[in-house]
């Protein structure tokens, strides 16, 4: 258990860089390399497991998007993290994993999906959890946590009784608190307090 | 040309009929009409909402007869925006919410979210914690896996197995509420410990439980293993190679029963499970068959689990006791003494305080291994939390595996897989 070694990965290919963690052996991937190294991630290495495909979005710093990888051997039962960095803040873009993990089509779809940020060469890039025609991207940071009102995709509905479907109010839990007023004033567990449903963020 | 039509699935009894009488006044028409019938495609849509699906997941088919051409499942239904919320309140108050992902075993849940944020604090918990916590994982699993084999014999078309296992199920949910004050949504664990030690006498419910839980295994073997109707619908059917599931980032009992040999209990030993004996079952065709053997046997090994944990329960402290800025003082002694009742306020307004850092931690959890990807500037609020939920990936193959198999198989395929929706949409 790892007792990977991190300085052959360092040697071999001089483009990656020491990323700091708390656990696993972690490495910062330029995005144009990611795919030449997840290749021989797979092939050389033994990471034969892509577990989990994420992205954290830093709010006003630069570069804005990193992506993140983590990468499972079952040969020597070794976690790797790996993190790329979108050149681009405002239009963040990542060269997808899908021809050499097929893990990967679902999770880069639901980065996307909530993130925003684009895979190029997905064959499939659409939402996962949100609907189709939903127009934002949840976790980014300046998304806030009560949600923007968007119309629900119901045009039939719309179109045969003239009203706009609107999502349900739903106060949140576990600490539930009285079902009137706005939530930013009454719900307790949303900390975020810098936007109210008047006025977003 | 290929056609494509629209029906609901409410219709399929009325229009298997339409076709039949259709087919039988065909069988004297001449040769291109059955070309016809053969190109004609059929789109089907299973879900949201059916009893196949467990839960809210849908299927779009393209159907040839019988004959799964094409799917495409369909997710979201169940998203709460989990991750969201854990971004936006101290650690301790999102305990609830990991309850509500996969809801079949919420005590594993709470342990592996407990022990993903106390891997970030660099914190160890007591021995007598860790066996607490090791005992509600296995007795999570034992839960998962007998709904999951009960239900699976259902959608096989055995309805006794169900009762069987349900009825064992409800002890457990006993034992459950008896340890936690909750039968469903636990709560159990709090960050650097659990919500309260063991009732009395607690221990014996567990042991007489394991008893009982054995001698319904044996009945439910006797019911299935054999059974020829359930071995005909489930031998050979939905088969996934190793490389498939390898490159699916399938985990859990899905991954082993293709023969890949990971448990994380073995390979990443969290806890006591290195000091604990148990054999991890490894399948040889990946079939569905295999999926359901995978999980009768892995009952038996919790139980296995459970007694030697059990035997050697140790004494001690159910919390840790030093953590003084992630653990709760106790209530008696926020009442009564100045510095706790201070360390109490701070908890509960700012939250556990840990260091920044980045950590990825998964337990082997019944459905397979969930991960906590948590990014931390310090403070009491995850600044990034990405929860990887083993029921996603488990069915991202879906789309893969269920073309060519029949409509009926796909009952058997989805109830091998034994999913959740909690986790994978949530």
């Amino acid at each position: 258990m790892s007792d990977i070694d991190k300085s052959r990965f360092l040697s071999q290919f001089d483009y990656l860089t020491e990323r700091e963690s708390s656990d696993h052996v972690a490495l910062n991937c330029p995005a144009g390399k990611l795919i030449e190294f997840c290749t021989s991630l797979r092939d050389e290495f033994g990471f034969d497991l892509l577990l989990d495909v994420t992205a954290i979005d830093w709010d006003v710093a630069t570069p804005r998007f990193t992506g993140v990888y983590h990468f499972y051997s079952t040969a020597s039962s070794n976690y790797l993290r790996v993190a790329a960095d979108c050149p681009d803040n405002v239009n963040p873009v990542l060269p997808s994993l899908t021809s050499i993990y097929s893990a990967a089509d679902w999770h880069e779809r639901e980065t996307y999906d909530l993130m925003g940020i684009r895979y190029e060469g997905h064959p499939n890039l659409k939402r996962i959890l949100m609907w189709d025609s939903y127009p934002y991207h949840p976790l980014r940071k300046d998304f806030p946590l009560a949600g923007i009102e968007t119309p629900l995709p119901a045009e039939d509905v719309a179109e045969r009784t003239n009203l706009k479907v609107v999502a349900a109010p739903m106060m949140g839990g576990p600490f539930h608190s009285s079902g009137d007023g706005k939530m930013s004033q009454t719900e307790p567990s949303a900390k975020d307090e810098s936007w109210n449903e008047q006025s977003s963020k | 040309m290929a056609q494509t039509k629209e029906i609901s699935l409410g219709d399929t009894g009325a229009r298997a009929a339409k076709a039949h009488s259709n087919a039988q006044a065909k069988v004297v028409a001449a040769d291109e009409t059955v070309s016809e019938v053969n190109s004609e495609t059929m789109a089907l849509n299973v879900g949201p909402s059916h009893p196949t699906t467990h839960g809210v997941l849908r299927l779009m088919m393209e159907l040839d007869g019988d004959l799964i051409k094409k799917c495409e499942p369909v997710l979201g239904y169940l998203h709460r925006g989990d991750e969201k919320i854990a971004e936006n309140m101290t650690y301790n108050q999102f305990v609830p919410y990991t309850d509500r992902l996969d809801y079949l075993a919420p005590l594993a849940n709470n342990v592996a979210y407990a022990m993903a944020v106390e891997k970030l604090a660099n914190l160890e918990v007591p021995e007598r914690c860790q066996a607490i916590r090791m005992i509600s994982c296995e007795l999570a699993r034992i839960s998962s896996h007998l709904l999951g084999v009960g239900v699976y014999g259902m959608d096989a078309g055995a309805w006794t197995v169900f009762m069987y296992t349900f009825t064992e199920r409800e002890k457990l949910y006993t034992l459950f509420e008896e340890l936690t004050g909750a039968r469903f949504t636990t709560s159990y664990t709090r960050i650097g410990g659990v919500a309260r030690d063991i009732p009395d006498g607690w221990l014996g419910r567990v042991n007489s439980f394991c008893k009982g839980v054995i001698d319904v295994l044996d009945q439910v073997d006797k019911m299935l293993t054999r059974n020829r109707i359930f071995m005909d619908r489930t031998v050979g059917i939905g088969v996934i190679t190793k490389e498939q599931a390898l490159s699916y980032g399938m985990t859990g009992p899905n991954l082993r029963a293709s023969g890949v040999d990971l448990d994380l209990r073995k390979d990443n030993p969290y806890m006591m499970y290195d000091q604990c004996d148990f054999e991890v079952p490894i399948g040889l065709n990946g079939d569905c068959y295999d999926r359901y053997l995978m999980r009768a046997e892995e009952i038996k090994q919790s139980v296995s689990i459970i007694r030697q944990v059990i035997g050697k329960f140790p004494e001690g402290s159910y919390y840790a006791e030093d953590a003084k800025k992630i653990f709760a003082p106790q209530k008696s002694k926020v009442l009564s003494s100045m510095e706790e009742l201070i360390q109490n306020f701070m908890l509960v307004t700012e939250g556990p305080q840990m260091p920044q850092g980045e950590v990825y931690f998964e337990a082997e959890n019944p459905k397979g291994s969930l991960g906590f990807f948590i990014v931390s500037k310090g403070g009491g609020v995850p600044y990034r939390m990405k929860i990887r939920g083993p029921s996603f990936c488990n069915l991202s193959i879906l789309s893969e595996l269920i073309p060519g198999h029949f409509l009926t198989d796909i009952t058997v395929i989805l109830g091998s897989l034994d999913f959740v929706m909690g986790e994978c949409d949530r």
